[in-house]
């Protein structure tokens, strides 16, 4: 949110919302309306002094911010580097999600909306709007793939418990990408309602908005590393990628600093050519989804395709528009691991540093082994979220 | 195959009807053509389906569900419109989304669609911006046009817009719903239908979305050029097959 005005960096949308050649608002002209009202009323929202310190106030007061920058020792000792954990985990709701949803939740406000819609993977974007919604005591439909409502059941009774509608995804794979689809039918057919957007994807200005919104991840980072290291600037950010927000949030700050090495990480499910993967930087071709022109899994005649990972939070066969810019200009560097991976490395964390971490975050956290890291070097790794809703898959693991 | 400018300069009252190539089976595309002009629809909108088609209602994505399990895709469907195009005479106009078209090539799509006669595309998530930007060019090269649609909310200023973009037809959206939701036509729509033509625009209008019977369709005749018909007739397909198209047909032409 300490967003410079006069920089001109060339990671920040045009004013049609473009990044290089990505981006834009590829929407049907039925919800032209609803996205031009927002487009021409994000920015001065967020920019104004009665948003800023209402958001400020709540990221302080009710998610319990700034999130602590945590060396971790053992986990640094094993690599051979100096690694912190921006500990995104400890937010209210367990995750980066809230950030977004607190933010977006006022502008849906100052806009004099009353209904609010969501998609959600994992449901911590569910779980997070309904939170917020309860909050500012507004109705809340989350629309959610019913193969993750099976493998999110605790997200889904915490979802109830704050009084939102879960309305079942059946098309397709039933995973995001679908409860993504019928939010934004549902979208079309209730013009009034306001579409609660959970990651840096959509049309135009959402990726910029929740860039924006996330950005305070990488804001508290500069101060907390130069508190605790002399530097602002460490030498690595690692983060998860599946639409892209928490990366987004926590490479904000750093993107114009082509020091900092960017990581991306991405969900390579069974393997990355197995079939059954959802690394869309590798598999992922220009096309066009919900809205935004980007990278997309797809086959030889545009049919979006099924992406698959453990992971209900990073199977999205697209990827933000910042993300596929950052790709193609190299600024990020996109790696990926596998299901396998990533259960591992959620093992290795909670047995040396005590910290359960989500099943998406824990594939940020598989890349360390398959790094050359110096004993010196700076790794943030973006800690997410937190693994309670994981709980099931991991006792399985355990038991496998 | 007739030119789509002229039917409009011909007729009044002008029935369209949509249906999803590959359904309900992956070869009925010509039959249905077939059956569609021997019963005098004045043009037919051909639906390539779509993975996540998100300005279409459940019936439409059903039908493209199946239409791609059945081996659709843009070369079978292309194929299948050339074979026919000597003896068909009806218009026919393709519907599908930007992502089909970007994938398969932009100059490969528009060159299929010349040599499969066609001149009329619509895709409902191309944007106005865009087309000015870049697609517009494009469909110039080739000799064809895009539909834009317009919806109760759409501002005056931008439905001039639109009116100065458009060669074949408008597409008046009947309600901002996606396709195929149920409900007559209210007194709203009826205002809405009014002021859009009694803007006395240069572009023919086409009323779709919601228009499903006779009743419907003499109402939104009233108001515009014509009408287009896509999930009422899709049920029809899946109840009938293609042998009793014109049982569908005829109550609409009487």
């Amino acid at each position: 949110m300490t967003e410079n005005k006069n920089m001109k960096s060339k990671f920040q949308p045009t004013t049609e919302g473009y990044y290089g050649q990505f981006g834009g608002a590829f929407i049907p002209e039925l919800l032209y309306p609803n996205v031009k009202e927002l487009e021409d009323n994000y920015l001065q929202i967020l920019e104004s002094s009665a948003f800023q310190e209402e958001y400020k106030d709540l990221l302080q007061h009710y998610v319990g911010r700034p999130s602590p920058l945590y060396l971790a020792k053992r986990l640094s000792e094993k690599y051979g580097a100096t690694i912190y954990l921006k500990r995104e985990d400890l937010n209210h709701t367990g995750a980066h999600k809230v950030n977004n949803t607190i933010g977006q939740i006022l502008v849906a406000k100052h806009l004099g909306k009353t209904k609010i819609i969501a998609e959600t993977g994992a449901g911590q974007h569910g779980v997070a709007t309904a939170t917020v919604c309860a909050l500012m005591n507004l109705e809340c439909v989350v629309f959610m793939g019913e193969t993750d409502i099976k493998r999110q059941a605790p997200n889904v009774a915490r979802m109830k418990m704050l009084g939102v509608k879960v309305v079942p995804a059946t098309s397709g794979s039933k995973t995001l990408k679908d409860a993504t689809n019928e939010a934004i039918r549902y979208w079309i057919q209730h013009p009034e309602t306001y579409y609660l957007i959970g990651s840096v994807v959509g049309p135009h200005p959402y990726p910029d908005m929740v860039a924006r919104l996330q950005a305070v991840i990488s804001e508290e980072m500069k101060v907390q590393l130069k508190a605790q290291t002399g530097n602002e600037n460490p030498d690595t950010i690692i983060a998860c990628v599946g639409g892209g927000s928490n990366a987004a949030g926590a490479f904000y700050h750093y993107l114009d600093d082509e020091n900092v090495e960017l990581i991306a990480v991405e969900a390579a499910g069974l393997g990355v050519h197995s079939g059954e993967s959802a690394a869309t930087s590798q598999l992922g071709e220009v096309g066009v989804i919900h809205g935004s022109k980007t990278i997309l899994m797809q086959d030889e005649y545009g049919q979006i395709t099924e992406p698959y990972s453990i992971s209900a939070g990073l199977d999205y066969p697209g990827v933000g528009p910042l993300h596929a810019f950052l790709h193609e200009t190299k600024r990020a560097q996109f790696m990926n691991a596998t299901d396998k991976e990533a259960l591992d490395a959620a093992f290795e964390l909670t047995q040396l540093e005590g910290i359960i971490p989500a099943l998406e975050t824990a594939h940020a956290l598989a890349v360390l082994p398959k790094m050359s890291l110096k004993k010196d070097q700076v790794v943030v790794i973006n800690l997410s979220g937190r693994g309670d809703k994981d709980l099931e898959t991991y006792i399985n693991h355990l038991e496998d | 195959m007739k030119s789509l400018k002229n039917i409009f300069q011909e007729k009044k009252n002008l029935l369209s009807i949509f249906f999803t190539a590959g359904y309900p089976n992956l070869n009925d595309t010509t039959a249905i053509i077939s059956e569609l002009s021997k019963n005098n629809v004045d043009f037919i909108e051909v639906g390539l389906p779509y993975s996540d088609p998100l300005a279409d209602g459940p019936t439409i994505q059903d039908s493209s569900q199946v239409a791609l399990q059945n081996g659709m895709n843009l070369d079978i469907v292309f194929d299948q419109l050339k074979s026919i195009k000597e003896t068909n005479t009806t218009p026919l106009v393709l519907m599908g989304y930007l992502n089909q078209l970007i994938k398969y090539g932009e100059d490969k799509f528009c060159e299929a669609c010349v040599a499969c006669g066609i001149e009329t595309v619509i895709l409902p998530d191309l944007p106005m911006i865009e087309y000015e930007n870049h697609y517009q060019q494009l469909f110039k090269k080739y000799g064809l046009t895009n539909v834009f649609l317009i919806t109760p909310h759409t501002s005056e200023e931008r439905i001039r817009k639109i009116d100065t973009f458009t060669e074949a037809f408008i597409y008046v959206v009947a309600s901002s719903s996606i396709t195929g939701a149920k409900g007559e036509i209210s007194n709203q729509q009826i205002d809405y239908f009014e002021r859009i033509k009694s803007m006395n625009l240069k572009s023919n209008l086409i009323i779709g979305f919601g228009i499903s019977d006779a009743k419907t369709f003499n109402t939104a005749c009233s108001y515009a050029s014509g009408a287009i018909i896509g999930s009422a007739f899709i049920k029809h397909l899946s109840k009938h097959g293609t042998d009793n198209i014109a049982q569908f047909i005829d109550p609409l032409k009487s």
